[in-house]
């Protein structure tokens, strides 16, 4: 630190890295995030990035980027506006100027914005000398000339050197908030194992970042963001995607049952079945199927057979699965299809979140086909909206659809780590030898029939997709027996709702204004109620984990609101789910399909103009 | 020897059978409950598992483990039954258009990964369910429902799909031959490995007479080839006509004591020959010029698909630090908050 380095302190900081698809944005957001976890910050964070894995280099289309917001305090979402924006190119900053709040530090990698890649980013001038850079703090350096010479004695060639300068903006950025360097140069050591002369070059390009920052005039600006005060216990980061995968893997030793993921990959959710794939140690069986109703198909297969059945997908391969689905309403086989929400419809937006298939989940098969429906709030919760999916689909014997989104699923926070022992049991309703198994004989309170697994002597039965005979399973076209499956399948999933959590409520429990929202967009409903309490503002939060059936006392909360607002990332999906289920109440709706998360405030904007009226 | 000392009627279930009387698919099921009573495994440990269509009605006929799922996904349905659950017996019943067409991709896939699984394709060479209309194996020109003016679409040959899928097993049989079908069944159950049988099927109502040149009582003999590994390859009312290769390597049908062609000179069927150039060349043959070959056409082992997850999973539980979810949750970096 340089004797002119003004400390400011800070209670949270969102930076936000950006650069070619190619230039290792993620990694580098990654390594700032994990360090400022291990320092004790709680952290958050949201990559965005192309579907394409090069697009067309130096485009705005082009560019990568990585979000992080952490803090002294609980921080839940990777933040609207960046306090710090790294560019490593005219079209990151063209990409990202937007997103950044006025007057914060800029650095730009000021080798890049040469006269071709400022054309390719639609720029006509250099926009480095634009008069309204003035309302920041802009910081030009030479990145690549400085890794250039950081390395020109290391024997490397040219292109292996210029790909080393993501080091040199981490490190300048870890010397702006104080962070070690220790971490990251572990993860490079482990990164490139053997090629001892890749690594060495990365760590000094790291140093030579961390060093050059401290000697530049225009970073005399160093952030003090300390330890967050939080819940005791051992915290680690998790991404949702991991965490859902560590959830089901959770449910399946919690209810003593092999774990079986079919599944075929598609963005945003094949991270789930590659972190699955990794633990044969735990007996986990993944099964690559070569299309997405196999990926179901084997599953159904598998739970059949006795597993704790999964299969992982986005919106487009959940509407392949759909027919599947069916199936297991049909055959009561417990499964959880984990539907990874991206933007629709059709091949969409791959990469970029929306709360997409909230009505495709609901109804998107073929006849009276009635299944719980949950979905997550925030990555960690992923977990355990996993683990609830898996035990109600287990103890109901029912398929359950678990929605996260790509925000959620990419996203990674800081996570309590949980005790096994402390999770809820579950418990598998399998039929044994001895037992008068009749195949649809019922359980009085949750109408959940019994498992008979293949290999089980003296159960014999068939199970299938035509409509059975309550009880004894034998096929039937019988009029009233139709209606009477019909019910008793309803029934069974509306009941459901006598075994979760009552619906709870963030802030007055009663008002002039509730805010309404589910799944993925938890962070930045309660962050915008939070804010707007601490302001005086008269507003709660009923945020919804449990979409189908819906908390029992959900009525009774609308009923205490004078207003109340679904804000969801769809046209109001939710809402139309909502008026079916309560009729009596008026629903207003604040709608957005771009692909992106809510900001706390645009969502406050919103409010302050309901309350206001 | 038999685990178990069943008779087939172990294997019938109370439900009354509903195909159409005259309908292959009842010679079909007394050679499965007749294999099935054979091979003596525990009743128990047969998981039947369908997809829809006439054929796919069978489970609910088995007292067994009976799975009727959905249109083309039997075969998925069955590699995860098996991979979930490899100590189970599964046995896949498909017909034409349920295995081929819609099905198709999950056909080729099983066999691909050599998932121990038996699957029997009823081939009818017909829709009977929808009432009349071609399928992915009837043949060029044929006249139905949606073909008023005939076929023009060549059919696929069961065989050839699974030999170019890697196949390890295939057989052929046809429904009026009890005997036949009952022990490919049982070569195929005994196989390691996805094992292929195609069943030739006649639907009386919508393609009846289809495979009547090869079931013709008058001709059966001349125009069906009953392979049997290690045996030479004879057929026709004496045994008197063979096969043998000519000098462009084909196939060509001979009798023995003329021109000078003695039993030496006919092919023996090698079942177990890794190389499927032969297999693929009787898998192809086809009247007038050929008898159809029936009975087991190939059988090799090879590695399987089940047997490999499993052994991964032993190899990786051996040298993993990892040893349940606590483990798991903990591993890597994590920090305390004081």
């Amino acid at each position: 630190m340089n004797n002119d380095t003004k400390v400011i302190e800070r209670k949270e900081v969102v930076i936000r890295f950006s650069g070619d698809s190619g230039d290792g944005m993620q990694l580098t957001g990654q390594q700032f995030s994990d360090a400022a976890a291990l320092f004790g910050n709680e952290v958050s964070t949201f990559p965005d990035y192309p579907a394409e894995i090069r697009a067309p280099q130096g485009t705005v289309g082009g560019v990568s980027g990585f979000q992080v917001h952490f803090g002294d305090n609980p921080v839940k979402t990777p933040g609207d506006f960046a306090d710090v924006l790294v560019a490593m190119n005219p079209a990151a900053l063209k990409a990202n100027l937007r997103w950044i709040k006025k007057g914060a530090t800029i650095i730009v990698n000021n080798d890049a914005f040469n006269a071709k890649n400022i054309e390719k980013a639609g720029y006509s001038e250099n926009p480095l000398a634009d008069p309204a850079m003035q309302d920041y703090n802009l910081v030009p350096v030479p990145i690549t000339t400085l890794t250039g010479e950081a390395l020109k004695e290391s024997g490397l060639d040219q292109k292996t050197i210029v790909k080393c300068k993501n080091m040199f903006a981490l490190g300048m950025t870890l010397w702006m908030f104080d962070r070690t360097l220790e971490h990251t140069e572990a993860l490079l050591n482990q990164k490139f194992g053997k090629k001892l002369d890749l690594a060495a070059a990365n760590r000094k390009v790291l140093q030579a970042g961390y060093n050059h920052a401290g000697n530049v005039h225009a970073l005399a600006v160093h952030f003090d963001v300390k330890h967050a005060t939080i819940e005791k216990g051992r915290y680690r980061t998790i991404t949702g995607n991991k965490a859902t995968a560590w959830g089901l893997i959770a449910a399946a030793e919690k209810a003593g049952l092999p774990l079986f993921c079919g599944s075929y990959p598609i963005t945003p959710a094949t991270d789930i079945l590659q972190e699955l794939a990794i633990h044969r140690e735990l007996g986990v069986k993944t099964y690559q199927a070569e299309d997405e109703i196999a990926g179901i198909c084997t599953s159904i297969g598998a739970s059949y057979a006795g597993s704790l059945a999964v299969t992982t997908t986005s919106g487009p391969g959940l509407a392949l699965k759909s027919e599947a689905i069916g199936l297991a309403v049909m055959a009561e086989l417990p499964l959880v299809i984990v539907d990874v929400q991206r933007g629709g419809p059709s091949t969409g937006l791959p990469t970029k979140t929306e709360q997409s298939d909230l009505l495709q989940a609901l109804h998107g098969r073929n006849g009276e086909s009635p299944l719980p429906v949950i979905a997550a709030g925030t990555p960690g919760d992923c977990f355990h909206a996993a683990f609830r999916a898996a035990k109600i689909a287990i103890e109901h014997m029912t398929p359950v659809i678990l929605l996260t989104d790509g925000f959620l699923g990419n996203g990674a926070q800081s996570w309590k780590i949980p005790a096994m022992k402390d999770l809820p049991p579950i418990t598998p309703r399998v039929a044994r030898e001895g037992d008068d198994y009749k195949p649809y004989a019922r359980d009085p309170e949750t109408l959940a029939r019994t498992w008979a697994l293949p290999g089980t002597k003296g159960l014999e039965h068939r199970v299938g997709g035509l409509e059975k005979v309550n009880i004894t399973g034998e096929i039937s076209y019988v009029p009233e027996n139709h209606q009477l499956m019909t019910d008793l399948r309803q029934e069974k999933i509306a009941r459901v709702a006598r075994y979760i959590p009552e619906q709870q409520l963030f802030g007055d429990p009663s008002g002039k204004l509730l805010l309404v929202g589910w799944g993925g967009t938890h962070g930045h409903l309660y962050t915008a109620v939070e804010e707007l309490r601490a302001e005086g503002h008269p507003v709660s939060l009923a945020h919804f984990t449990y979409i189908n059936p819906l908390p029992a006392n959900t009525g009774e909360i609308f009923a205490r609101f004078d207003n109340i607002l679904v804000c969801e990332l769809n046209l109001g999906q939710f809402a139309l789910h909502l008026r079916g289920a309560y009729p009596r109440f008026n629903y207003l709706q604040y709608n957005k399909v771009a692909g992106l998360p809510f900001t706390v405030t645009e969502l406050k904007e919103k409010i302050i103009e309901i309350i206001t009226k | 020897m038999a685990e178990n000392n069943y008779t087939p009627k172990d294997f019938k279930s109370d439900q009354e059978i509903r195909w159409c009387p005259g309908c292959g698919d009842h010679g079909i099921i007394n050679s499965i409950q007749k294999a099935l009573a054979e091979l003596g495994h525990p009743r128990e440990s047969w998981a039947i598992i369908s997809g829809i269509g006439c054929s796919s009605r069978l489970p609910y006929y088995m007292n067994c483990y009976g799975f009727h799922t959905i249109h083309g996904r039997a075969a998925a349905i069955a590699a995860g039954a098996k991979s979930a659950n490899p100590a189970l017996n599964v046995l896949q019943i498909s017909g034409d258009g349920d295995a081929l067409a819609i099905g198709g991709n999950h056909f080729i896939h099983a066999i691909r990964r050599n998932i121990d699984i038996t699957m029997l394709v009823f081939n009818n060479e017909i829709y009977g369910l929808t009432k009349g209309q071609y399928s992915p194996t009837t043949k060029l020109g044929t006249k139905t429902k949606t073909s008023p003016y005939g076929t023009i679409e060549m059919p696929f040959n069961p065989g050839e799909l699974v030999i170019g899928a890697q196949g390890k097993f295939f057989a052929r049989s046809i429904d009026t031959s009890v005997n036949l079908t009952a022990d490919v069944i049982k070569e195929a159950a005994r196989h390691h490995g996805t094992a292929v049988v195609e069943i030739l099927q006649n639907c009386v109502i919508f393609a009846d007479g289809v495979h009547a040149a090869i079931t013709d009582k008058e001709h059966k003999e001349d125009r069906q080839l009953i392979l049997r590994h290690g045996q030479p390859m004879l057929f026709g009312k004496n045994k008197e006509k063979g096969l043998v290769v000519d000098r462009n390597g084909m196939l060509r049908v001979v009798e023995t004591g003329k021109h000078g062609v003695t039993i030496d000179d006919i092919l023996v069927h090698d079942a177990r020959s890794e190389n499927p150039s032969m297999h693929w060349m009787l898998v192809h043959m086809k009247a007038p010029d050929f008898p159809v070959a029936l009975g087991v056409i190939r059988d090799v082992e090879g590695h399987t698909y089940n047997d490999a997850l499993e052994a991964q999973i032993t190899a990786v539980k051996a040298t993993s630090p990892l040893h349940s979810v606590d483990d798991l949750l903990n591993s890597g970096e994590t920090w305390e908050v004081k």
